[in-house]
């Protein structure tokens, strides 16, 4: 395949290199390079080493592959594609996401999916395998967060004070979230079969990436949580 | 030349410190190292060191690191310091001239022990003692700044990229068991030498990314107890801040933690009752060093440090251990390219501070 040696490329460099190079490329020894293929329709980017921040910022097609973690903003107002990250994700991953798809096999940061929103058939899926920092769904207006909690120890699947703002989309806990709390102005409440007709593909494509048994990962509590109100900012204004 | 506070503008900045528990002293080659990843988050108006167990030979003395304006301003401190210190060493810093670090002022540095007489006179311990030469120096003698203070361990800072500043001060020949290191993007100040990170006071040093908007609630309550903030510059309120809670209360750094980055009521009632009782206590009392808006911290002192997030975490971090060696940065490529292969890295939450103790009389 296709590939490119990233040691000491500035990252404007690299992308360059990147967006000349072959529809299906790897990147090796990448080493905090930031915005890696920064609003890229149609590569298909093997990344190995520790990308910089906001991987993948408006992404719009392409297909990155993270062998390691990702540290902040990854898939930042991130539009179409995919990114599938290995390892773990730091702070405010799929910020203002609109649409596509972004993997995760380990924990994430805090602020996963943070103004997320969506628009008629672009549905943004954020997908977390293992567990996650506070303020997750923090002003959430649209798509979907999915949170499985994979990772065997006792913390919490979430921080503190999730869904703080949510206002639109739906966020899945695999979990009762018994020790969880939730703000006022959303309903947390254990998902039905109709509810996970949403999510059920996109956790068999998860299993498939990462390797884990699908039918084990679904047999087991999930809550879903949504806004309770379509417009919650209506009692801040003067009617009119 | 605009020194801060003389000019305003409405910050990015990088963090990343290194440190063996088993107090085994390295070159700063590694720490300076941490930097070039981390390149974009300066803009060059600043970068500095802080680095402990450096100067072994003199651990017993005061080491001031002190920047002059003028030749003038070197008279007079020399004059302040020979009435109340034997001066064991006194000796230009040495540096190296190269073309991306300019304009510098003139770096000096002396070993001291306080004169026991004139201790025995002020009824003072000889820290406070000497921290009060400090705050002395820098508000009244025009010209002159001590910006560092503690035994065996120094600041070094300057304004230019950090990787330039480490190469400026030769740190590659120091050695010391942790080091702490900051590259700086000022956004409020115009980026004078002196306003450079670290922040020093003895041996208490602090590196900071972020931006305190409690600024001026923290520095009248500081000031209250003979601190004098003079740079208008956040960072150097937590630097006393540090000095104040962990040398003259006895606090520990976990106590610190619970002080300035308290966490919210709504946090506090759900935890056990001890834990209520200490939390509702600090945050009663220390209301006023509650420190509020976005920061990542590494606050360093002698034989350990402590890392923190403000309680939003609203500035990235993350921490690694291998071995004996633990590593704090902003981000995690810093990390990597200290140490590419790592036993654990993790991500604190916000308000959890890392705390690092080296070996009981390994420092």
């Amino acid at each position: 395949m296709f590939s490119i040696e990233a040691t000491s490329l500035h990252h404007q460099a690299l992308n360059e290199r990147i967006r000349a190079g072959e529809r299906e490329l790897t990147v090796e020894n990448v080493l905090g390079q930031r915005f890696i293929a920064a609003g890229m329709s149609d590569k298909r980017i093997d990344i190995h080493g520790t990308p910089g921040n906001a991987l993948g910022a408006y992404l719009d097609g392409a297909v990155i592959n993270v062998f390691g973690n990702a540290q902040d903003a990854v898939g930042d107002t991130m539009n179409a594609g995919q990114i599938n990250v290995f390892g773990n994700i730091g702070d405010a991953p799929g910020y203002a996401m609109r649409g596509g798809r972004i993997y995760v096999k380990g924990d994430a940061g805090y602020r996963a999916g943070i103004h997320m929103k969506a628009y008629r058939d672009h549905i943004p899926v954020l997908m977390i395998g293992g567990k996650t920092g506070s303020f997750l769904g923090e002003y959430q207006a649209g798509g979907i967060i999915v949170v499985l909690g994979l990772a065997d120890d006792d913390r919490d699947i979430v921080g503190n004070f999730p869904c703080t703002g949510m206002h639109g989309g739906r966020m899945f806990l695999r979990s009762s979230c018994e020790r969880i709390r939730f703000p006022h102005q959303v309903t947390a409440r254990p998902a039905s079969p109709e509810d996970m007709n949403a999510v059920t593909e996109h956790i068999r494509t998860f299993c498939d990436i990462f390797g884990y048994d699908a039918e084990w990962v679904l047999d087991a509590d999930f809550t879903v949580i949504t806004p309770d109100s379509k417009n919650p900012y209506q009692q801040m204004y003067v009617a009119n | 030349m605009t020194r801060e506070g003389q000019f305003r503008n409405p910050s990015g900045c990088a963090i990343a410190a290194a440190i063996s528990r088993d107090g085994r002293r390295f070159s700063a080659d590694r720490i300076i190292k941490s930097m070039i990843p981390m390149h974009d988050r300066s803009n060059g108006l600043g970068g500095g060191f802080a680095g402990y167990g450096i100067y072994p030979k003199y651990r017993d003395f005061y080491a001031f690191h002190l920047f002059y304006d003028h030749r003038q301003a070197r008279r007079e401190v020399e004059e302040y310091l020979k009435e109340r210190y034997e001066i064991v060493l006194s000796e230009e810093i040495p540096t190296r001239k190269i073309p991306e670090i300019t304009d510098e002022p003139i770096i000096w540095r002396y070993f001291l022990a306080p004169l026991r007489s004139v201790l025995r006179s002020a009824q003072l311990d000889e820290k406070e003692f000497t921290a009060r030469a400090v705050m002395h120096i820098n508000t009244v003698i025009d010209g002159a700044y001590v910006f560092s203070s503690g035994k065996n361990m120094g600041a070094f800072k300057a304004v230019g990229f950090p990787e330039d500043v480490g190469r400026f001060y030769q740190l590659e020949t120091y050695e010391g068991y942790a080091w702490t290191s900051h590259g700086r993007y000022p956004t409020n100040t115009p980026g004078w030498w002196g306003g450079s990170h670290p922040f020093a006071l003895l041996d208490y040093t602090v590196v900071h990314n972020g931006e305190i908007s409690s600024y001026d609630a923290n520095r009248r309550f500081i000031e209250m107890f003979g601190y004098k903030c003079t740079l208008q510059t956040d960072t150097e309120v937590m630097a006393y801040i540090a000095d104040f809670l962990m040398r003259r209360k006895g606090m520990t750094p976990e106590e610190m933690a619970e002080i300035i980055a308290a966490p919210f009521w709504s946090t506090i009632d759900r935890k056990r009752d001890e834990d209520k009782a200490r939390l509702t206590y600090l945050r009663t009392v220390f209301s006023s060093l509650l420190m509020t808006g976005p920061f990542s911290i590494v606050v360093g002192y002698t034989g350990g440090l402590m890392a923190l997030n403000d309680r939003l975490k609203l500035r990235s971090m993350v921490a690694a251990e291998r071995d004996d060696m633990v590593y704090i940065a902003s981000e995690e490529t810093a990390v990597r390219i200290m140490e590419p292969q790592v036993d654990r890295i993790w991500s604190p939450s916000g308000g959890e501070p890392v705390i690092v103790r080296v070996k009981d009389g390994a420092y």
